[in-house]
């Protein structure tokens, strides 16, 4: 991929938070890049470091007690980290937009929709009150909210919770952002809603050509939007590539493993789940090799000692995976191949 | 049939003379060792159907079978504590639905501690039983709920359930607040806990292919009446009812090739308020296929074949 075409550069990115407990290594050299017009999901369990991931690059860590320890994060090759409020805002909320999970305690209770939406544009783009509120409709209408020029005039409590996420959305895009980050935008919805929202993401992408973060916990939802995707686990990248290579050729046995624990309606329903056993690793210390390694059914001795470098999986430079398994001396496991093949019949 | 409900409603009366119609005449059967999932949005009226069930909530009207017998309307706290040996529930959030300030030994225990046929030492006994049985160790009976995570709280809390030795369990959303990885473990405990005690289960979930996985048969459940009930599969891959069909349109499938593949045509709309109901079918207001009577006959419930009924007029 040409390299303009990278909007978006993260280099080992590392974030601690201190605590009475110790400081907790959140993010732990963390790398991707966004290309224009692409859907990057980042998918992981709760406590992987997804959200704080993209809550760095949009400076909203709070310092203390959050700590960005390394790394870099370049939009159109400007440094985003370590700036100044000032300066910040002229990256987040213009050129990055950002939607929450939960569209209830992320809008200001007190404010009506309209006038949210507006001050975004009154802020950003020194528009006056009249004009910004005048847009606020047309962004409300963008989003499909029915009767945008009644609902500009309530207040979050008198929207049901697809709308409020509509509602994020249209305030996010504003400023006609290039990148939309949106932080499991679905995952207090219902599946008729959540069908809707990812719908209307999808439609405002091609439109607006922005590219798209979509950080969530469901390979459902990444299968249905992702361009590439990025699998992470205690705090690292452990696996990336476009979404077929993650589906149908995946090397690391933890997107195996999450995988194999999702019913899938295709096979058959008396296949067992297979549940991940145990639990991930504790971040106050994280272990000195691969953080799998306690719960990975193919583990080595190698995988205690040393962290797994970044290998390339079957001489595809986009597909990459930190697993000792891809180092040309590593046993073949056969069960990678197998899960893999249970999914293809489906071509 | 273990359990059987007639035309089951529960209606909240909000003042001003405004009445939630939550459950408006559900009417089910759910045999003997038999897992039943109800799926629908949120506001469905599937939890508190949950509740009316096992004596959680009281009837407005209908019946409330459990072996033959009628359930009464309100449960007294005698009721309770007859009942509560048969019917119990796990809870969707494993956060709010353990007391803080009790220990896991009294959590568990409290239900045998009620029951008052136990010493205290046979309580500690079977509480450290069922503590390995659901995955966790006789260790952590001294320990606080905040000590957890959300999958160790939610074996707590089926532990507490089941070391009663219920016959009829209601999962209100086991597994919605939990990590996938942990999700499986949490229904394949489930599945072995129904196995070996031969337990009948309704599992309500909002997650259709899990509930698709872990039922035998399904009923989908929209503004507070039964739209269409089947074997899990019948109604999974051949839904009739335009909702079912919506519903399992929308949800997206964990593979990239079928989801490229598929139109997305999402739902209309919104589910509407179930507050003072008119007649007709509930889903009439967003219905693709809707029909001039629609608005104002409620459809009755149609066989299609072996166990399959839907309510829609299309199949009338």
């Amino acid at each position: 991929m040409p390299v303009s075409d990278r909007i978006l550069e993260v280099n080992d990115l590392s974030v601690e938070f201190s605590t009475y407990g110790g400081n907790v290594k959140a993010v732990r050299g963390v790398s991707f890049s966004v290309i224009r017009g692409e859907t990057l999901a980042i998918v992981g369990e709760s406590g992987c470091g997804k959200s704080v991931t993209v809550q760095a690059i949009m400076g909203l860590i709070p310092m203390p007690p959050g700590r960005i320890t390394g790394g870099s994060a370049k939009l159109n090759g400007h440094e985003l980290l370590g700036l100044e409020a000032k300066e910040a805002n002229q990256f987040r909320g213009i050129q990055i937009g950002m939607i929450f999970q939960d569209p209830m305690t992320s809008l200001n209770p007190t404010m009506t929709i309209g006038d949210q939406i507006a001050e975004t544009l009154m802020v950003h783009r020194g528009k006056s009150h009249k004009e910004a509120s005048e847009q606020a409709v047309d962004l409300l209408e963008k989003t499909h909210i029915p009767e945008a020029r009644m609902r500009v005039k309530q207040y979050p409590f008198e929207f049901s919770g697809g709308m409020l996420q509509r509602a994020m959305i249209a305030q996010s895009l504003a400023c006609n952002p290039s990148i939309l980050i949106a932080d499991e935008p679905t995952t207090a919805l219902d599946v008729t809603i959540q069908s809707q929202i990812l719908e209307l993401m999808a439609e405002l992408q091609r439109t607006e050509n922005m590219s798209i973060i979509l950080i969530t916990h469901d390979l459902a939802v990444v299968a249905r939007m992702a361009d590439r995707v990025a699998v992470m686990y205690a705090g690292q990248i452990v696996e990336m590539g476009s979404v077929d290579d993650i589906f149908y050729e995946s090397s690391h046995p933890y997107t195996l493993g999450l995988k194999s624990a999702m019913p899938s309606n295709i096979g058959d329903r008396d296949k067992k789940l297979m549940p991940i056993a145990g639990s991930p690793p504790d971040l106050f210390s994280p272990p000195q090799g691969c953080g799998y390694f306690a719960r990975c059914p193919y583990a080595m001795h190698l995988c205690e000692e040393r962290q797994p470098e970044e290998f390339v999986v079957q001489g595809r430079q986009d597909h990459r995976s930190r697993c000792w398994l891809q180092h040309q001396d590593a046993p073949k496991v056969d069960a990678l191949h197998q899960n893999n093949a249970d999914r293809s019949h489906v071509d | 049939m273990l359990i059987e409900t007639v035309q089951l409603k529960k209606h909240f009366t909000l003042g001003r003379g405004q009445i939630l119609h939550a459950v408006d005449g559900v009417s089910i059967a759910i045999e003997e060792n038999e897992i039943l999932g109800l799926v629908g949005e949120s506001g469905s009226g599937k939890s508190t159907f949950g509740k009316a069930l096992i004596g959680l909530h009281a009837r407005t009207s209908g019946e409330a079978f459990y072996n033959g017998e009628l359930l009464p309307a309100r449960f007294s706290p005698k009721d309770h504590l007859h009942y509560s040996r048969e019917l119990q529930m796990i809870f969707q959030d494993p956060y709010s639905s353990l007391n803080p300030r009790m220990t896991v030994l009294e959590i568990i225990g409290e239900g045998l501690r009620i029951q008052g046929q136990h010493s205290k030492s046979q309580i500690r006994d079977q509480v450290a039983d069922w503590l390995s049985k659901v995955g966790l160790h006789a260790d952590h009976m001294s320990r606080y709920p905040h000590e957890f995570s959300g999958g160790q709280r939610q074996r707590i809390g089926i532990a507490r359930a089941m070391i009663i030795g219920p016959k009829f369990v209601v999962c209100d959303e086991p597994i919605s607040a939990l990590d996938v990885s942990v999700q499986a473990q949490i229904i394949n405990l489930l599945e072995e806990l129904k196995q070996s005690m031969g337990l009948t289960l309704l599992f309500i979930a909002h997650d259709l292919s899990m509930v698709r996985y872990v039922s035998d048969r399904m009923a989908v459940m929209y503004l507070g009446t039964l739209v269409e009930t089947g074997p899990a599969d019948d109604v999974f891959f051949e839904p009739k009812h335009p909702y079912t069909q919506l519903l399992i349109e929308s949800n997206p499938e964990p593979d990239p090739k079928l989801e490229r593949t598929r139109p997305h045509i999402p739902i209309k709309g919104e589910i509407t308020s179930p507050i003072n109901m008119k007649p007709g079918c509930r889903f009439a207001d967003r219905c693709p296929k809707v029909m001039e009577h629609c608005k104002t006959v409620t459809p009755a419930v149609t066989s299609l074949s072996d166990n399959h009924t839907v309510s829609c007029h299309l199949y009338q």
